[in-house]
């Protein structure tokens, strides 16, 4: 069984702020990680190899230093590492990242494909479902449990916002996972010295067949305009006085404005 | 189009280093100089006081290839769960006909599974046309059919817009269709508008868990597709007598490799209240103790209101998960939100600030949670929580 998990370096977001007069970021010393969806997805592939047998690969699509994730996924228990890295990825939106990934992931050969169920940063949730489809095969997405584990057919359960749904699928498929569905391991010690002496194999657009008027810009129909910070309420009233005071006052708001 | 420093004009202040979140701005020889990290998210544009930062056109982007004038219409995909059509499909209706009246064009609905009267309760809610398909296959939620019959509609009708929910089930499946017709697709938008000068859909979402705000454009593909987030857009003028037609699709001829064995309910009383409740108080790690969650159930009982809690309250375990709200917990919208001893973590930020009211209290000044608040005390809640309940007493005379 051949398992690819796609992982993502991402800025820890929780750190991010905005400052409110320049309405721009402040990233002071923020550190990056592997998205925390991902290491579900990580934990997932270990589990489908204890069961099923196979490889996993680890791949990422990024800048150099996007090696790092890798190595930590080694760490954990990885087989191999793959980093996809070439100037002409740059700017890619969801499209283009699918597209791309996907050419890379049928290059080196799968079975099962997982993905974090969404990346904290871009926040979209939409690379897993679309490499899905340039790679025709099914997905299940928000997968919260597996049921039973084959090599032809897997069921799983969809978390869904009211509850779940049971689905079956056959394999090949891509599954984007959530956290419900198991623990991340810590990296062993051996992990970290396989980690240390692994080589990362990198692979770059004329390793993988990609068409360049697909890549990157051009291969990116959607656009960002800008960026900025979300509204602060401009009405913002702060209510003084002795806890009495104050409470009075809300109350008096409340009412005017009929909600009590 | 690139980022880029013009060395002419920086002074090597590195005010702009800290702003960039992918790290991709370094000093080079005492200039600022922004390297192969570069997102293209354009945080850094603003910041630099010599104005030295700035987009140049590469000429490398979308080639515009689609005869885009051809493609006319909003559309709105409507979701159905058990044969009833989700609440975010009407307020995806309300907020069609506005972009259709600007770009003077018509709203469609399209639902897949669900009978009849579903599809007529979208024409009373402002579609001027339904697309519905009662084939079997739709019976329950499966990605492939759905990405199957709506890329077919796409490619027969061509509408301009088409929308739906980001709900688990949207935010699976349209990234496929998107894909399949190859056009672009903006995820979990919270504002809809039309650029009155070139008619292209402005598409505000949140991205960096909610850190910030970014409008996306799909200024050369079409249809310009986007989920929407629940519970943001106001629903439109509901109308009995509104007409319009439903047109009835067929779908005998697609399959699925997957397959729904099973949908199971787990809805805990704590999550329909949550979703649905007007008031909700939440409670922090700032309450101090699991004491404090029967303060709060007493004041949401005056309110008749439901319980919130912070990821904070609910690791302490004064309170069960089911109650979190934020990032991994859930999304509320409430039209009043009362967070007691809440700091106001981006993570909680994001499930709670587009409540009509947020109402804070904490004792510290600086807390986040006061820059979204509508009202803000500064003050210890176990002080002024009792006589708010107490006030709350006298005005309904109990
Ligand atoms: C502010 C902002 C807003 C944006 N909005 C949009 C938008 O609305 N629509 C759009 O199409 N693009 C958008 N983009 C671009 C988008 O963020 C990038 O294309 C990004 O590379 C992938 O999207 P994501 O981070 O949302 O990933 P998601 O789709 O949320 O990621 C899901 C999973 O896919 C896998 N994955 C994703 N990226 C990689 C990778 N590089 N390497 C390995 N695995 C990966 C991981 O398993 C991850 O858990 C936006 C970018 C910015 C800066
Ligand atoms: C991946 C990820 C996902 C997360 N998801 C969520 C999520 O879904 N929901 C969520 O809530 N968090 C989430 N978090 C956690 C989040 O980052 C914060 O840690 C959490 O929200 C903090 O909870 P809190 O505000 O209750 O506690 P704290 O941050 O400790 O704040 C307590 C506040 O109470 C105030 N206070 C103390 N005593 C009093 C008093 N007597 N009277 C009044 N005020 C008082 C303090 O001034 C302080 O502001 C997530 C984190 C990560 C990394």
């Amino acid at each position: 069984m051949k398992i690819i998990v796609c992982i993502k370096q991402v800025p820890d977001t929780a750190e991010v702020r905005i400052n409110p007069e320049t309405n721009t970021l402040i990233r002071d010393g923020v550190p990056s990680i592997i998205n925390p969806f991902d290491l579900h997805a990580i934990e997932a592939g270990l589990h489908l190899k204890s069961e099923l047998g196979g490889t996993v690969t680890v791949l990422t699509m990024g800048p150099p230093q996007a090696e790092d994730a890798l190595r930590e996924a080694i760490s954990m228990g990885a087989d191999e590492a793959v980093l996809l890295t070439d100037r002409a990825f740059a700017g890619s939106d969801t499209l283009a990242t699918a597209y791309t990934m996907s050419s890379a992931v049928r290059t080196i050969g799968f079975d099962i494909i997982l993905c974090g169920k969404q990346a904290i940063d871009g926040d979209t949730a939409q690379v897993g479902p679309e490499m899905a489809e340039f790679l025709n095969i099914p997905h299940v997405a928000y997968v919260g449990k597996f049921e039973e584990i084959n090599a032809g057919m897997l069921r799983v359960q969809r978390l869904m916002d009211e509850g779940y749904d049971v689905v079956e699928t056959s394999v090949p498929v891509l599954l984007t996972v959530v956290k419900e569905l198991n623990q991340p391991r810590l990296p062993s010690l051996k992990g970290k010295m396989k980690a240390k002496k692994s080589v990362i194999k990198k692979l770059t657009h004329p390793d993988i067949g990609t068409e360049e008027k697909n890549l990157g810009l051009a291969g990116s129909p959607t656009q960002v305009k800008n960026i900025f910070a979300p509204e602060a309420k401009k009405d913002r009233k702060v209510l003084t006085g002795t806890p009495g005071e104050q409470a009075a006052q809300l109350i008096e708001e409340l009412k005017s404005l009929k909600c009590i | 189009m690139r980022i880029v420093v013009d060395n002419k004009l920086c002074t090597g202040c590195e005010t702009c280093l800290s702003s960039c979140p992918y790290d991709a701005i370094v000093l080079k020889d005492d200039k600022a100089f922004i390297n192969e990290y570069c997102q293209l998210c354009r945080a850094c544009l603003e910041v630099c006081p010599e104005g030295a930062i700035k987009e140049i056109e590469t000429g490398v982007g979308v080639e515009d290839t689609t005869d885009r004038d051809s493609f006319r219409g909003v559309w709105v995909f409507a979701e159905q769960r058990d044969g009833r059509i989700a609440d975010v499909s009407f307020e995806l209706l309300g907020a069609g006909r506005r972009l259709a009246d600007a770009r003077e064009a018509g709203l469609s609905a399209v639902l897949f599974g669900a009978d009849n009267s579903e599809a007529e309760r979208l024409i009373h809610w402002g579609a001027d046309r339904v697309y519905h398909s009662e084939a079997p296959v739709f019976e329950h939620f499966n990605d492939e059919p759905y990405v199957e019959l709506l890329s077919r509609l796409i490619s027969e009708h061509r509408p301009e817009i088409l929308l739906t929910g980001a709900t688990p089930t949207g935010r699976s499946f349209f990234p496929r269709v998107a894909a399949r017709v190859g056009t672009g697709l903006t995820a979990d938008c919270t504002s809809l508008e039309i650029d009155s000068e070139t008619g292209n859909l402005l598409q505000v979402r949140p991205a960096f868990g909610g850190n910030i705000m970014a409008t996306i454009l799909c200024p050369y593909r079409r249809p310009q597709m986007a989920t929407v987030r629940p519970r943001v857009m106001k629903k439109g003028q509901y109308d009995k007598t509104g007409t319009g037609e439903i047109l009835k699709i067929k779908a005998d001829d697609i399959q699925s490799k997957t397959r729904v064995t099973e949908t199971i309910k787990e809805v805990s009383e704590t999550m329909v209240n949550l979703q649905e409740a007007d008031v909700i108080v939440a409670g922090g790690r700032g309450l101090g103790k699991i004491e404090g969650f029967q303060m709060l159930q007493e004041l949401a009982g005056l309110l008749g209101g439901a319980i919130g809690a912070s990821r904070a309250a609910v690791d302490e375990e004064w309170i069960p998960y089911s109650h979190q709200v934020g990032q991994t917990g859930k999304t509320v919208c409430p039209k009043i939100y009362i967070a007691c001893g809440i700091s106001g973590a981006v993570q909680h930020l994001v499930g709670m600030q587009s409540s009509d009211i947020i109402i804070a209290i904490n004792k510290n000044p600086d807390a986040p949670i006061f820059n979204v608040a509508n009202y803000a005390i500064v003050g210890d809640v176990y002080e002024v929580l009792p006589v708010i309940i107490q006030k709350l007493k006298e005005v309904k005379g109990i």
